[in-house]
């Protein structure tokens, strides 16, 4: 690890300011960012600490309103009973993430910042219609997950919730890659007044995306059945040393049909 | 059996410390004055060096000293050798290319050292080693053995025409090509044995400190054999005269062979220490393991199996080239040949065998023994070919299996090995009625109705260990002997001491060894201590690999225990005025048989010292050494059966079933024992579903991390159903075989011919990952 | 460089470190505490797991000065005074262990692990949770089976405690 300056950030204004000096990144769980630098592939001159601040802390359900602080990490919203009633897919795809020492520290925040287009968040936010709450606005998640790492943050900006209204019917199935264990494909399927959507995580080349094919065969028949013989394409999808593109849209179809299964029990 | 001597199920005494926190590994040792060690390594596979420019590293904060090649070759430090001599068929010798511990004028893989930095901190040096400026010319490079040896391939090593360093036979090749030829069927099989990663969790490292005023160097390295270190250091490298050089392998975090050779670190450390004038400290991490630990594997074979129309083996062939990567590494030469070829003829009755083994240069990583070396691939060609032949014959692959045992001993194959001992259908029997062999088609026929392919597959192993009679190697070009050493020292109290120089890095030495002295002479295992790991304490050792310390290393402090024995019933006969020939030791007493005179055992151990009264002629104390030089290699075999249940639409394949019904000859401690097959197994297991090293045609390792290698977890395993039927081994006092081993050796054919069982084809490659099983699901539909 | 104090094992613990000192180096170099190993570079394999505020986490993922006013509680300092913790006796009585090295790791993931898990653990959730502690010498097979007799000891003993208390 190069060397660096360390800040922790006593609120979200704090932080704001903090994170101006020199080339500073956020820091929440650090799940990503500190093995990142101790393989010196990240090297930021300073770190703001995020993950000591109250207001950015919890999981709030309101009616049909899920909004999650953006330091929560993912071992609380796995364990929210709240979000368990309101949403249990949610809270299922927070218990997949990673090993529980990795639940314990990481955060929502963090990894939607992050957008490894492997991890699982984008996926559920993507297809709930999430919106991304900033200290400066909210984007949408549609407009929000930009590509590989990449998002519509703009410097210094800081994610402070996520929220999204809870689906009458949702599931998210992932198949893990053998070695690292982000996902070769995570699927997450919600059905909710808007109609079925369909994310897609671990498996395009330019991240999260929906389904369109799954999508519409899901529309008309919101069951496992009705994606037999759905063929998904393996245009735009990775290729990587554990699985081809093929192998990925083989996938898609098969964990789609596999969480609308659970998304119906 | 005592509660606490040979056969017991006794913890383990050295766990205390290790489930506490204070075990105490290379990385904590602290010694005053202490500096820290990152090297340059080459980002490139195959390069000329134009030029290396320390001036800005030296510069860097905290940097104490940047030393190169060129400076270590100018102190007169050696190359790194091979110390097993291979002659090709033609009776040429091997054709070693030259390996200096930091790389002079040319790079041949990824993670070669160049330099050497020692700063304040290890955040300092790498700081500073990142500053150090290298010029490169890069050449074309060569990652496939296959490619390797095609004319105009790249050049790896001038010495090494074509990349080919020897080109070896064993056999008949007349003879067993007449079988063939006269074969009422022939199996044909081309088998790929895939690049492996050791991976001990505790990665490499040494701490070389130089006493200028003694003019004495000590090396803490993270070692299975800290005598062959300091024996090969003084003799081949120059690093320092033996008695000049203490060597100490501490408590160490696995080795699975990877911790056999003496790498460039220790070397560079030790000599970087006297340079700089501090102790230098080095630790991998674990991309560092990745791309230096010397790798396992990587073999390419065709093979074919001649039967008559009984079914029985007529003869069996075998072409392989092994990758052996940039540089020979210390006994890589023998690992593809007399650690393998030798292996061929399995459990059975073959009249004629012929195997040609070439060994190939890369811009890889070096390939030397990893857990089993050249037993694994050996087995894994003999169990995936019975298994294809089976098929192909339509019977049943344990009645092929059974139709060809060997079952008189001993026993002569074509191929060098003389097997004293064995039943290796008990142990078919064993394994067949604990998996339930006969009810499998009910299973596969449930599993059916839910969706799922279930295959069950068996692999009938046997392997060579307790190495080895030394004549034996040294007539097949061993530059060492591998004998083991033991002292036996018993203090004036009766407590006791035993030295050896076998090293433990996980085997549980300290408990068992204890055992058998306390089986000898009743003392409690906690009066026991068995000290190792440290040339200074200990005398000239072989260290632990080849599943020996069992069967070699015991069988030396068996033969010391035999000569105290004499001793202390010499001076007991003396005390208790009694014929020699009517002692016994039981229970911690010594004893005049048939009469109610004793002695305890600490007073035959306190008048040894006394001196007081001894026999005429007698030297006072209590302390014998013995050095066991095996007469034969010993034989475990065994029998396993793997059950798996694929998920067609994903590929995954889940272990359902693991049977091992292994013959391990006597057994001190059968928990350490089983933890021995237990991890064997995962570690099988590992490579035929896991674990794969990869890399791209441009020499870059892809999976140099746990991202992208895939390490066995607790969620790839079931529990493991074990069991040993045993047949003593004649060859040695205890009638001990060997464990270590075994499950990495008989474990991935078993796993490989349950998948194909299942799918329906003939081949996969390891590992067989869920893509490549998808994969595979698909192209057999398409068929 | 920054100032950071905590409570380790029961003491209160302060020093001065680089801001990039990892977690698992201040325990290891400063504090002497060489019981938690480093085993990869990519949190993974778990030889590091320590507990902070009474959680499990990765030491080697964690910046010294990020655990700063927190309460560490390392493998030295697991048996609180007792000779050992019940998940250390049955790794021992169940031969959970081999070199020893990803031992401190498993045993505090294990006791994380335990607690979590009040109902009490079968070996399917043993094995699950254990996705982030790598062994490479026991195949596991021994691992779980000290998992589940710890979770059921203390389970035994905590029902003891509570039968007492009442």
């Amino acid at each position: 690890m190069y060397s660096v300056n360390y800040h922790r950030a006593a609120s979200v204004a704090d932080a704001a300011k903090l994170v101006k000096s020199g080339d500073a990144k956020l820091l929440s769980g650090g799940m990503t960012l500190i093995p990142a630098m101790k393989t010196r592939l990240a090297a930021p001159s300073d770190l703001v600490d995020l993950s000591r601040i109250k207001e950015l802390q919890g999981v709030k359900v309101s009616g049909k309103t899920v909004t999650i602080g953006a330091a929560t990490t993912h071992y609380d919203v796995a364990n929210d009973e709240k979000l368990r009633k309101a949403c249990p897919a949610f809270a299922h795809l927070a218990s997949l993430i990673g090993d529980p020492a990795v639940r314990y520290k990481g955060t929502i925040g963090g990894s939607v910042a992050n957008n490894d287009p492997a991890a699982d968040y984008p996926a559920a936010l993507l297809a709930l219609g999430a919106t991304i709450v900033t200290n400066k606005r909210q984007i949408s998640a549609a407009k929000f997950f930009t590509g590989l790492f990449e998002t519509a943050l703009k410097d210094g900006e800081i994610i402070t919730a996520v929220s999204f209204t809870a689906p009458a019917k949702a599931a998210y199935e992932k198949f893990r890659n053998p070695a690292s264990r982000y996902a070769i494909v995570g699927v997450f399927v919600a059905k909710g007044k808007d109609g079925v959507s369909v994310a897609v995580t671990g498996a395009g080349d330019d991240g999260v995306f929906r389904s369109k094919e799954i999508e519409a065969a899901l529309a008309k028949n919101f069951a496992a059945s009705a994606l037999d013989g759905v063929k998904v394409s393996a245009k735009n999808l990775m290729t990587d040393l554990h699985a081809s593109a093929d192998y990925r849209a083989s996938l898609i179809a098969v964990m789609a049909k596999r969480a609308v299964a659970a998304a119906n029990a | 059996m005592g509660i606490e001597g040979i056969g017991a199920r006794v913890a383990r005494k050295e766990d205390k410390r290790f489930i506490t926190g204070a075990g105490r590994y290379v990385d904590d040792m602290v010694v005053p004055g202490m500096k820290h060690a990152a090297f340059v390594r080459s980002p490139h596979a195959h390069a000329q060096i134009k030029k290396i420019d320390v001036k800005k590293a030296q510069g860097m904060p905290g940097v104490i000293g940047v030393l190169t090649g060129k400076e270590l070759k100018a102190d007169g430090i050696g190359n790194l050798i091979c110390g097993w001599m291979i002659h090709s068929k033609d009776g040429s010798p091997m054709k070693m290319g030259a390996w200096s511990p930091l790389a002079v004028d040319k790079v041949r893989y990824v993670g070669d050292a160049i330099v050497i930095v020692v700063a304040e901190t290890k955040g300092q040096a790498r700081d500073a080693a990142e500053a150090v400026e290298i010029t490169y010319k890069e050449l074309k490079t060569v990652v496939d053995a296959t490619k390797a040896l095609q004319k105009g391939a790249p050049q790896v090593h001038a010495e090494a025409e074509d990349n080919l360093i020897f080109d070896w036979e064993i056999g008949d090749a007349k003879a067993t090509d007449a079988a063939i030829k006269a074969a009422a069927h022939v199996t044909r099989m081309k088998i790929v044995n895939n690049r492996l990663v050791p991976n001990a969790m505790e990665p490499r490292a040494a701490l070389g400190h130089y006493d200028k005023a003694e003019d004495h160097y000590t090396c803490w390295t993270t070692s299975q054999n800290p005598h062959l270190a300091r024996l090969v250091m003084s003799a081949f490298y120059n690093v320092a005269p033996e008695n000049k050089l203490r060597v100490i392998a501490p408590d160490v975090g696995g080795g699975f062979g990877s911790k056999i050779y003496i790498y460039p670190e220790e070397i560079v450390c030790l000599w970087a220490s006297k340079k700089t004038g501090v102790p230098v400290k080095w630790v991998a991490d674990r991309t560092e393991s990745f791309l230096t630990d010397a790798h396992g594997r990587d073999h390419v074979s065709t093979v074919e199996m001649a039967f008559d129309k009984n079914n029985k083996i007529t003869g069996f062939k075998v072409d392989t080239i092994a990758n052996l990567g940039a540089y020979m590494s210390l006994f890589s030469s023998c690992v593809p040949t007399y650690l393998y070829a030798t292996l061929l003829s399995g459990q059975y009755n073959i009249p004629t065998i012929h195997a040609n083994v070439r060994t190939v240069y890369t811009n890889t990583a070096p390939v030397d023994a990893y857990r089993g070396a050249g037993r694994p691939e050996a087995t894994y060609l003999l169990e995936r070919t019975m298994e294809a032949a089976a098929r192909e014959l339509r019977v049943s692959p344990a009645e092929l299996r059974r139709t060809n045992f060997i079952t008189s001993f001993p026993h002569q194959t074509p191929v060098i090995l003389n097997y004293d001992a064995g039943d290796y259908a008990a142990s078919l029997d064993a394994a067949t009625k604990a998996s339930d062999y006969a009810g499998f088609a009910k299973r596969k026929a449930a599993a059916a109705k839910q969706g799922k392919l279930r295959g069950i597959g068996m692999s009938c192993y046997i392997e060579a260990c307790g190495l080895a009679p030394s004549s034996a190697v040294g007539s097949l070009g061993a530059g060492v002997g591998l004998w083991e050493s033991a002292e036996v020292r018993v203090n004036a109290v009766g407590t006791i001491e035993v030295l050896t120089g076998s090293h433990s890095h996980g085997q549980g030495h300290e408990t068992t060894f204890a055992q058998l002295v306390n089986q000898r002479f009743g003392v409690p295992i906690d009066s026991v201590s068995i000290v190792h790991g440290d040339t200074d304490k200990v005398q000239m050792g072989m260290g632990t690999y080849g599943s020996r310390s069992g069967a070699v290393g015991m069988s030396a402090i068996s033969k010391a225990l035999d000569k105290v024995e004499a001793k202390a019933k010499k001076i007991a006969a003396h005390l208790l005025e009694a014929d020699e020939g009517d002692i016994v030791i039981e229970n911690g007493e010594v004893k005049v048989a048939g009469t109610d005179k004793s002695l305890p055992w600490f007073q035959v151990a306190l008048a040894a010292y006394t001196a007081h009264n001894l026999p005429a002629g007698m030297e006072p104390g209590l302390k014998e050494t013995a050095f066991y030089d095996p007469a034969n290699f010993t034989f475990p075999a065994g029998c396993y059966i793997c059950e798996v249940e694929i998920d067609p639409e994903t590929g995954t394949t889940e272990i359902v079933q693991f049977v091992a019904a292994d013959d391990f000859g006597n057994i001190i401690n059968p928990m350490i024992v089983e933890g021995q097959v237990h991890g064997g197994i995962a570690q099988g297991i590992g490579q035929a579903l896991l674990e794969g090293a990869h890399y791209d045609a441009s020499g870059q390792l892809l999976t140099a991390s746990y991202m992208d290698y895939t390490m066995p977890r607790a969620g790839d395993l079931p529990s493991f159903k074990v069991s040993t039927s045993n047949t003593p081994c004649p060859s040695n006092p205890l009638g001990i075989k060997g464990c270590g081993e075994a499950g990495a050796i008989g474990s991935p054919p078993a796993v490989i011919n349950a998948i194909t069982d299942a799918i329906g084809i003939t081949d996969i490659a390891m590992p067989a990952s869920p893509s490549t099983v998808w994969a595979a699901i698909r192209a057999a539909k398409k068929h | 460089m920054s100032d950071v104090s905590f409570v380790v094992n029961g003491k209160r613990v302060s020093g001065a470190a680089e801001d990039r000192t990892l977690l698992v180096h201040f325990l290891r170099e400063n504090l002497g505490l060489t019981g938690t190993h480093v085993g990869c570079d990519t949190s993974q394999c778990g030889a590091c797991v320590v507990h902070v505020d009474g959680k499990a986490v990765k030491s080697c993922s964690m910046l010294a000065v990020q655990a700063s006013g927190s309460t560490v509680v390392t493998i030295e300092g697991l048996a609180n005074g007792a000779d050992l913790h019940p998940v250390q006796a049955a790794f021992k009585e169940h031969h959970g262990l081999q070199c020893g090295f990803c031992t401190p790791g498993m045993i505090m993931t294990a006791t994380d692990m335990i607690a979590r898990h009040p109902e009490g653990l079968d070996e399917a959730t043993v094995r699950t949770e254990l996705e982030g502690n790598i062994c490479r010498c026991t195949g596991y097979h021994n691992i779980v089976k000290a998992i589940l007799a710890a979770s059921k000891t203390m389970a035994k003993a905590s029902k003891g405690r509570a039968k007492q208390a009442a």
